[in-house]
């Protein structure tokens, strides 16, 4: 494969891997504080919807980016709600919150489908544009794919190197000791579903209003499972949620650009490339059990204090 | 994500349900795969349906976003009980809940787009879409530069191979240098992926983007490259104005007036249909001024052709292994385009 057709390639699959990495940092966010989500999907589509219709409504991409993440706190805080304050079983809430999710933004979004609404186009940085290789593949994006180069970072200080962080770890990892600590282990736990819920919204948002400009039914398509998935494989860390992210984002581009250079494989074989490897992460990801940082409280709801 | 869908069209269905049948009027309903939008193949029918409405004494309704399969009928059920005299149902997968729905109603009349089976009283249609592929081909091939045109497909069935065959052959008839490369995408309606699929035939060095899909996205792609683009069901050119050259639309209208009007004088038969261009049911958009003078006039003479009588699939044709498929100077037959399975020389990529 020649070097023009392999600079696009990881371009695409920096801005197809950007939505998932949204997800994905924020379900990291919510499974360290112990609280297992799987409405990521559901998150994101509502997200995604939101983001659509407020660019629409004002005509200011910024404003509509925001409130998408702002709309994924608030269907995240029905998730919180089942588990937190009525401590139902997370699993079932988050499969629920899925289905309610695609749902609703199918239902509210049918009226805009095949409308165009105002979002972020590429924006070449600068002089970092111009690099060799790397200009093209990570500063000729848009506004939107810069900021998932600072998030994981932001995380990963909050998470690891500050009081706020390790308290929130403790929440997910060992709850009673961190009660005992005297830590208000359910308060950390909202905060978790909360700003993970808002990063799966701007994920969902990426979609509607930078990848495309525009809104469908299943806009999202799957990649909130995948973001899931890739949490897993990420051990629960957002430096490797970034490369997962991308490896994901090159299968969905490569295969495609497979096409486009007249290979011989059936469609249908490269088509299921995306979902073979999420099957293949867990495999892995099951094989390395015990080396990977999975919260040790993860799934398990806190019992009021007796 | 089922249930999402069936609490939709259970949502809608409520709705219609408020919209009472009366007893003098036609009544003609419309079941929609995809919801109307601005643009595309239920947006196509919409306007087939909007024909409908200025006649006197017929009224009609539509429910959009009908799942294939068990939903949609329970739509056209509902629809046959409120005593709607005709139904149009507008995507393959419609065809034997059709078929089940006709046999308890044999009163009402019902028309299936796409499919193969028939009834006493259910009837089925399409339109030769190849034909306007043909001469949006011809755009295409006359304004790529890179003699590659790159064809966003939605999935390897007769109707899409067809298509992409059509096109290329009128491509060629401008250009015989051009290839034609193709993307399946496996979807109908999802912009991100139709885009990204666009993104990789323009990395490939197409400079003329075609598809099958009904989203807009291919047409994006295009638009921010500063490459040319062919819509398709609609004119697009709203969303790609800069790229957009020209479309193979659908003109159900006349059909659909043509088909209640038989209803209503009782000579309505349940047969077959698939007009094409001579009988307006398919069309090429109005070409962008992109286009040359020489060029438009070229595609509106063969235009005029076909509607003489001209066939697409003329001989000789070879597939793309370089066997000769159609002998000189034969047309193809009906039943032979209906079941076309294998590309011809000059696409690059496989049926598969």
């Amino acid at each position: 494969m020649s070097i023009d057709i392999l600079i696009p390639l990881l371009a695409a699959a920096v801005q197809s891997g950007t939505p998932i990495l949204y997800a994905t940092l924020g379900e990291i966010f919510t499974e360290r504080s112990g609280i297992l989500n799987l409405g990521v999907e559901g998150i994101m589509i509502i997200g995604a919807l939101t983001g659509f219709l407020v660019a629409k409504a004002t005509g200011n991409p910024y404003v509509a980016f925001v409130a998408a993440g702002l709309a994924g706190s608030c269907a995240g805080s029905i998730h919180g709600l089942v588990c937190l304050v009525f401590q139902g079983n997370q699993v079932v809430s988050g499969l629920a919150l899925t289905i309610l999710g695609v749902g609703v933004a199918n239902y509210l979004g049918t009226p805009y489908v095949g409308l165009i609404a105002p979002g972020f186009d590429p924006l070449p940085i600068p002089v970092l544009a111009e690099i060799p290789v790397i200009g093209a593949i990570f500063f000729s994006q848009d506004l939107l794919v810069y900021l998932t180069y600072l998030i994981p970072v932001l995380m990963w200080i909050f998470l690891y190197n500050t009081r706020f962080g390790l308290s929130l770890r403790a929440a997910g990892e060992y709850p009673a000791a961190a009660t005992a600590a005297g830590l208000n282990v359910v308060g950390y736990r909202w905060l978790g579903v909360l700003v993970g819920g808002f990063f799966m919204g701007l994920g969902g948002a990426y979609l509607s209003l930078a990848y495309t400009h525009l809104w469908t039914n299943n806009l999202t398509g799957g990649r909130g499972w995948i973001a899931v998935a890739l949490v897993i494989f990420a051990f629960w860390r957002p430096s490797r949620a970034v490369f997962g992210a991308y490896l994901f984002g090159g299968i969905m581009a490569l295969q495609l650009r497979l096409q486009a250079s007249g290979t011989q494989i059936p469609s249908s074989l490269l088509l299921m490339l995306p979902y073979g490897l999420t099957v293949a992460v867990l495999v892995f990801s099951s094989w390395l059990r015990g080396k990977t940082d999975e919260p040790g409280a993860l799934g398990t709801n806190i019992l009021p204090a007796e | 994500m089922r249930l999402s869908k069936i609490l939709t069209t259970a949502l809608l269905a409520i709705g219609l349900c408020v919209s009472q049948a009366s007893a003098e009027d036609m009544n003609v309903g419309f079941v929609y795969v995809s919801p109307i939008g601005d643009a595309g193949w239920s947006f196509a029918h919409d306007k087939g349906r909007l024909e409908l409405e200025k006649m006197d004494g017929v009224k009609t309704s539509y429910v959009e976003a009908v799942a294939e399969g068990p939903d949609s009928e329970r739509v056209m059920l509902n629809m046959a009980r409120k005593g709607y005299d005709v139904i149009f149902a507008t995507s393959f997968g419609y065809m034997d809940p059709m078929l089940k729905v006709a046999k308890q109603f044999p009163d009402t009349t019902f028309m299936h787009c796409s499919g193969f089976k028939t009834a006493d009283n259910m009837g089925n249609y399409f339109g030769r879409m190849y034909q306007a592929r043909y001469l949006s081909g011809m755009v295409a091939g006359a304004m790529t530069k890179s003699n590659t045109i790159g064809y966003v497909a939605a999935f390897p069935i007769p109707e899409v191979i067809r298509g992409i065959n059509a096109f290329t052959l009128g491509a060629q008839s401008m250009n015989p240098e051009v290839t034609v490369r193709v993307v399946w995408t496996k979807t109908w309606y999802d912009p991100a992926t139709e885009k990204e699929a666009a993104k990789s035939l323009l990395d490939v060095g197409a400079d003329v983007i075609a598809q099958h899909q009904d989203s807009p996205g291919p047409q994006e792609a295009a638009e921010e490259k500063g490459v040319y683009s062919v819509g398709y069901n609609s004119d697009m050119s709203q969303f790609a104005p800069k790229a957009h050259l020209t479309a193979p639309i659908w003109n159900w209208g006349p059909f659909y007036v043509d088909t209640v009007n038989k209803v209503k004088e009782g000579t309505w038969k349940a047969e077959a249909h698939w007009p094409g261009l001579a009988d307006g049911i398919v069309d090429l958009a109005p070409m962008s001024d992109m286009v040359p003078k020489e060029v438009q006039d070229k595609v509106m003479a063969k235009k005029e052709a076909i509607i003489g009588g001209e066939k697409v699939f003329m001989g000789p044709i070879k597939d793309q292994t370089g066997a000769e498929k159609v002998a000189a100077g034969t047309a193809m037959s009906d039943p032979d385009m209906l079941g076309m399975t294998w590309f011809i020389q000059g696409v690059i990529g496989t049926t598969e």
